[in-house]
C-alpha cells in the first residue's frame, strides 16, 4: 500500500457488499415477486438484473432490492414493486431484464416512473 | 455481484454450538438450489446475543433467525432465500410484532446498545481485509501518517478521554505521550489480549470478529510514540482468535498496511503473535512483559514502569485489546465525538460480558453511565424463572459485588470503585437468590490461590489463609472473631502485593463483607446456609405427609441413606421415607427425583 488513492480503490470495490449488510430504513425499495408464479414466469433474471444494475451504477447505499412472495396477480409475473419513501407505491409488471436498466435509470434516478411498464400502462 | 448476504456468527459460542456445520450446508443448499452465485455466505464474528446462538441473520431483509439448526437450513433456503417468504417461526420471536417484522435495533436488548469497539463484529468477515476496509478500515491509519504529527495523535487520544479498558482503567493517552517522551533506539507496543477473568469474553469476541481494528491500532501508537514493533500477547486457549489474528497480520502485509515504508511515508510497522499458556498473572503487564521475553511470567517491581522500561527494557506501551478497538474511530471521527459518550470521568462506551442468572447471556456494548438496573433488567431480560436479584459481581477475581440498593448507580471507573467493587475487563456475572454470597467469595478466592504466581509473600500466603478461614465458615466451623481478622488480612494483602492480582485479591471477600456480613453471621451462628449452597450446613429432609412412599428418591439414592418408615400419613396407601442425615452425602438428587415436592433442603 503506496497512497491512500490505492486504499480508497480497495474501500469503493468492497463496500457494495457491506451496503448489503445495514438497515437503511430511508432506502428506496424493489420488491421482486419470488413465490412460485413468479419464478415460473422469470423472476430471478429480473432480480438479478436489478442487483447488478444497482451495484453496477454505485446506488447500494441508497436502493435495497428484495424479494417478496405473491402478490396476487399471478398474470401478470414477474411482479417488481418500487416503493420510494414518501412516494405511492408503483406496480410493474410483464417485467424482464431488459426492462430493469429503464426501471432504475428513469425511475429510481431521475423520479420519473416508467408508466408503460406499470400494471396502469400494461392493462389498457 | 450478490443480492443477498446470509451472515452466520462463527465466534466460539455459536461454533460450539454447531455453526460451521449450518455454514456447510447453507452452500450445499444453495448449491443445489443454483442460487450460489446469488447469495453470499459469510462467517462473521460475535453478535453479542450469545444465549441464542447459532445466529443467522439475513440481509437485505435483516432477518434474525436465532438457535438455526442444521435441519432448518433446506426450508429457509428454500422459502427465504428463494422465494423470499422469511420464515417467521425460526425468527427471534422478539423480533416478530402481529403482521411486520421488527428491526432488530429495536429490540431491547440491542435498542440501549451503542457499539464502537463492537461495531464490526456480526457485520464483517473477520478473515477478508476487504471487509474491513469498506468499514473504513485503515483510513485512520492513513489519516496519522500523512495528515498528522505524532504530537498531534497523543493529543487527540488524550482529548478524547479514554481510559484502559482491561481494568486499571488509566488514561490511554498519557500513557502513550510517556513513552513518547522516553527516547530510546528500540521501544514496542504490545497489546494484552491474556483475558483471563472468568466470566469475561469480550477481547475473544473483539480478535475473532475485527482483527484488523486492534493490528490498525496498534500500528497508530507505533506512529505515535514512535516504535516500530508491536506484540500481541493472547491466551493460546483461544484458537479462533489466534488463528484469524495470523489470518489479519498475513493479509495486512499483503496489502503493505503492515510491513516497510507504510503509504509511501516511509513508516514501518510490524506485528508478532506471542501465545499465553493459561496463567492468570500474565494479565499483569509487567508478567506479561517477563513472558513475552520467552521467561517464567511473574510481575517485577514497578516503577520503573514499562513507559520508562518495558519489553526488553525499553520503552513499552501495553493496551487492552478493546482500548484499541476504539482507537481507529477516535480517530477517524474526533476527539469531541468519543467524549459525547460516557459520564465526566469516564468517556465512550464499555463492552460487558452478561453471564450468571440471567435470560440473555452474552456480549452488550454501552455508553458509560448507564446503570445496571437497565443493563441487568432491560438489555439483559431479566433474571430466569422469576427469581429475585442478589448481587452482581464486577471485575471478576479482582472485583466486588453490586447489591440492589446500588442497581441505579451510573456504572464508570470511579462510581464502581466507590462502590467497593471495579470496572475490570467487564465481566458482569449476575446472582440471584439461590446463591450464597460466601461461597462466591470462596469461588474467586479459590481462583486466585491457585493463579498466584508465588513470588511474593503477601499474595502467595495471604490468599491461603483467607481461603482456609472461608472454608472453615462454609463448613460451620466458623467464629466471629474470624470476621476480623479476615478483614484485616485483606488489607494486609491488598497494601503489600507486588502486583494487581495480589492487590485486589481480597475484593470478593471485602465487598462480600460489606454488603452481605449477614450471610456471613448466618453461617458462623445459625450454622445456616441461606441460600442453601454449602453442602455442610445443608439438611434434606422428607415431608412425612406429603410422601407418598413411591420410594423413587430411595432408588436414586447414591449412598443407601433413605429407608422406608413405619408411618403412614393419613390418605396415603404406603409407608413415608426418611432420610438418615448420618449417611446423606447432600448431592440432591432426591430431591430432583421428587415429584410431589416432599423433600426439601436448609
Amino acid at each position: 500500500m503506496k497512497s491512500l488513492a490505492e486504499l480508497k480503490a480497495i474501500r469503493d470495490r468492497a463496500k457494495a457488499s457491506l451496503d448489503l449488510r445495514k438497515e437503511n430504513p430511508n432506502a428506496a425499495r424493489v420488491l421482486v415477486g419470488m413465490a412460485t408464479c413468479g419464478i415460473a414466469a422469470g423472476a430471478r433474471p429480473v432480480l438479478n438484473a436489478f442487483t447488478e444494475e444497482i451495484q453496477k451504477r454505485g446506488l447500494t447505499d441508497s436502493i435495497t432490492v428484495t424479494q417478496t412472495g405473491c402478490i396476487g396477480i399471478c398474470q401478470y409475473e414477474p411482479v417488481v414493486e418500487v416503493e420510494i419513501p414518501g412516494e405511492e407505491k408503483v406496480t410493474y409488471v410483464k417485467m424482464t431484464p431488459e426492462k430493469v436498466a429503464r426501471v432504475v435509470n428513469d425511475h429510481l434516478v431521475n423520479k420519473n416512473v416508467v408508466t408503460e411498464y406499470t400494471i396502469g400502462g400494461y392493462t389498457k | 455481484m450478490y443480492r443477498s448476504n446470509v451472515l452466520v456468527c462463527g465466534g466460539t459460542g455459536c461454533t460450539s454450538s454447531n455453526s460451521l456445520k449450518i455454514v456447510d450446508k447453507l452452500k450445499e443448499e444453495l448449491k443445489a438450489k443454483g442460487l450460489d452465485k446469488e447469495v453470499n455466505v459469510i462467517t462473521t464474528g460475535c453478535f453479542g446475543l450469545c444465549a441464542l446462538g447459532p445466529i443467522m441473520v439475513v440481509y437485505p431483509e435483516g432477518s434474525f433467525y436465532s438457535m438455526v439448526k442444521v435441519e432448518d437450513i433446506p426450508e429457509i433456503v428454500e422459502e427465504h432465500l428463494l422465494k423470499g417468504r422469511i420464515v417467521t417461526r425460526l425468527l427471534y420471536q422478539e423480533t416478530v410484532e402481529e403482521d411486520t417484522i421488527k428491526s432488530l435495533n429495536k429490540t431491547a436488548f440491542y435498542a440501549k446498545q451503542k457499539r464502537v469497539a463492537l461495531r464490526n463484529c456480526g457485520v464483517i468477515d473477520p478473515e477478508k481485509i476487504d471487509d474491513y476496509i469498506a468499514q473504513d478500515g485503515y483510513a485512520a491509519l492513513g489519516k496519522v501518517l500523512t495528515e498528522m504529527t505524532p504530537e498531534e495523535v497523543i493529543q487527540t487520544i488524550l482529548d478524547s478521554g479514554l481510559r484502559g479498558r482491561g481494568g486499571a482503567g488509566f488514561p490511554t493517552g498519557l500513557k502513550w505521550k510517556f513513552a513518547a517522551a522516553n527516547d530510546a533506539d528500540q521501544k514496542y507496543v504490545c497489546c494484552n489480549a491474556d483475558e483471563g477473568d472468568p466470566g469475561a469474553f469480550m477481547d475473544r469476541s473483539v480478535l475473532e470478529g475485527d482483527p484488523h481494528a486492534v493490528l490498525e491500532a496498534m500500528a497508530i501508537a507505533g506512529y505515535a510514540i514512535g516504535a516500530s514493533q508491536g506484540y500481541i500477547y493472547v491466551r493460546a486457549e483461544y484458537p479462533i482468535a489466534v488463528k484469524r489474528l495470523q489470518i489479519a497480520i498475513d493479509q495486512a502485509h499483503e496489502y503493505g498496511l503492515l510491513g516497510e515504508d507504510i503509504f509511501g511515508t516511509g513508516f514501518n510497522f510490524d506485528i508478532k503473535l506471542r501465545l499465553g499458556a493459561g496463567a492468570f498473572v500474565c494479565g499483569e503487564e509487567t508478567s506479561l512483559m517477563t513472558s513475552i521475553e520467552g521467561k517464567r511470567g511473574e510481575p517485577r517491581p514497578r516503577p520503573p514502569f514499562p513507559a520508562v522500561k518495558g519489553l526488553y527494557r525499553k520503552p513499552t506501551i501495553l493496551n487492552n485489546v478493546e482500548t484499541y478497538a476504539n482507537i481507529a474511530q477516535i480517530i477517524l471521527k474526533g476527539a469531541d465525538w468519543f467524549a459525547s459518550m460516557g459520564t465526566e470521568k469516564s468517556k465512550g462506551t464499555k463492552v460487558f460480558a452478561l453471564g450468571g442468572k440471567i435470560n440473555h447471556t452474552g456480549l452488550v456494548e454501552i455508553p458509560m453511565g448507564t446503570t445496571l438496573r437497565e443493563i441487568v433488567f432491560e438489555i439483559g431480560g431479566g433474571i430466569p424463572n422469576g427469581k429475585k436479584f442478589k448481587a452482581a459481581q464486577t471485575g471478576g477475581p479482582s472485583g466486588g459485588c453490586i447489591p440492589e440498593e446500588h442497581l441505579d448507580v451510573p456504572i464508570d471507573y470511579d462510581n464502581l470503585l466507590a462502590i467497593g467493587s471495579m470496572m475490570g475487563s467487564g465481566g458482569l456475572i449476575v446472582m440471584d437468590e439461590d446463591n450464597c454470597m460466601v461461597d462466591v467469595a470462596k469461588f474467586f478466592l479459590e481462583f486466585t490461590v491457585d493463579e498466584s504466581c508465588g513470588k511474593c509473600t503477601p499474595c502467595r500466603i495471604g490468599t491461603k489463609r483467607l481461603l482456609e478461614m472461608l472454608e472453615k465458615i462454609t463448613n460451620g466451623q466458623g467464629t466471629m472473631e474470624m470476621i476480623d481478622e479476615m478483614e484485616e488480612l485483606c488489607y494486609y494483602i491488598k497494601a503489600n502485593s507486588l502486583c494487581g492480582l495480589g492487590q485486589t485479591a481480597p475484593n470478593p471477600v471485602l465487598s462480600t463483607l460489606r454488603y452481605f456480613k449477614d450471610e456471613y453471621i448466618s453461617h458462623i451462628v445459625d450454622k445456616k446456609c441461606p441460600a442453601a449452597v454449602c453442602k455442610n450446613l445443608l439438611e434434606f429432609s422428607i415431608d412425612k405427609d406429603k410422601c407418598i412412599g413411591c420410594g423413587m428418591c430411595a432408588r436414586k439414592c447414591p449412598a443407601s441413606a433413605i429407608a422406608v418408615t413405619d408411618y403412614t400419613a393419613p390418605g396415603k396407601k404406603k409407608p413415608a421415607y426418611a432420610i438418615d442425615t448420618e449417611k446423606c452425602v447432600k448431592c440432591g438428587a432426591c430431591m430432583d427425583t421428587c415429584k410431589f415436592k416432599a423433600i426439601s433442603k436448609g
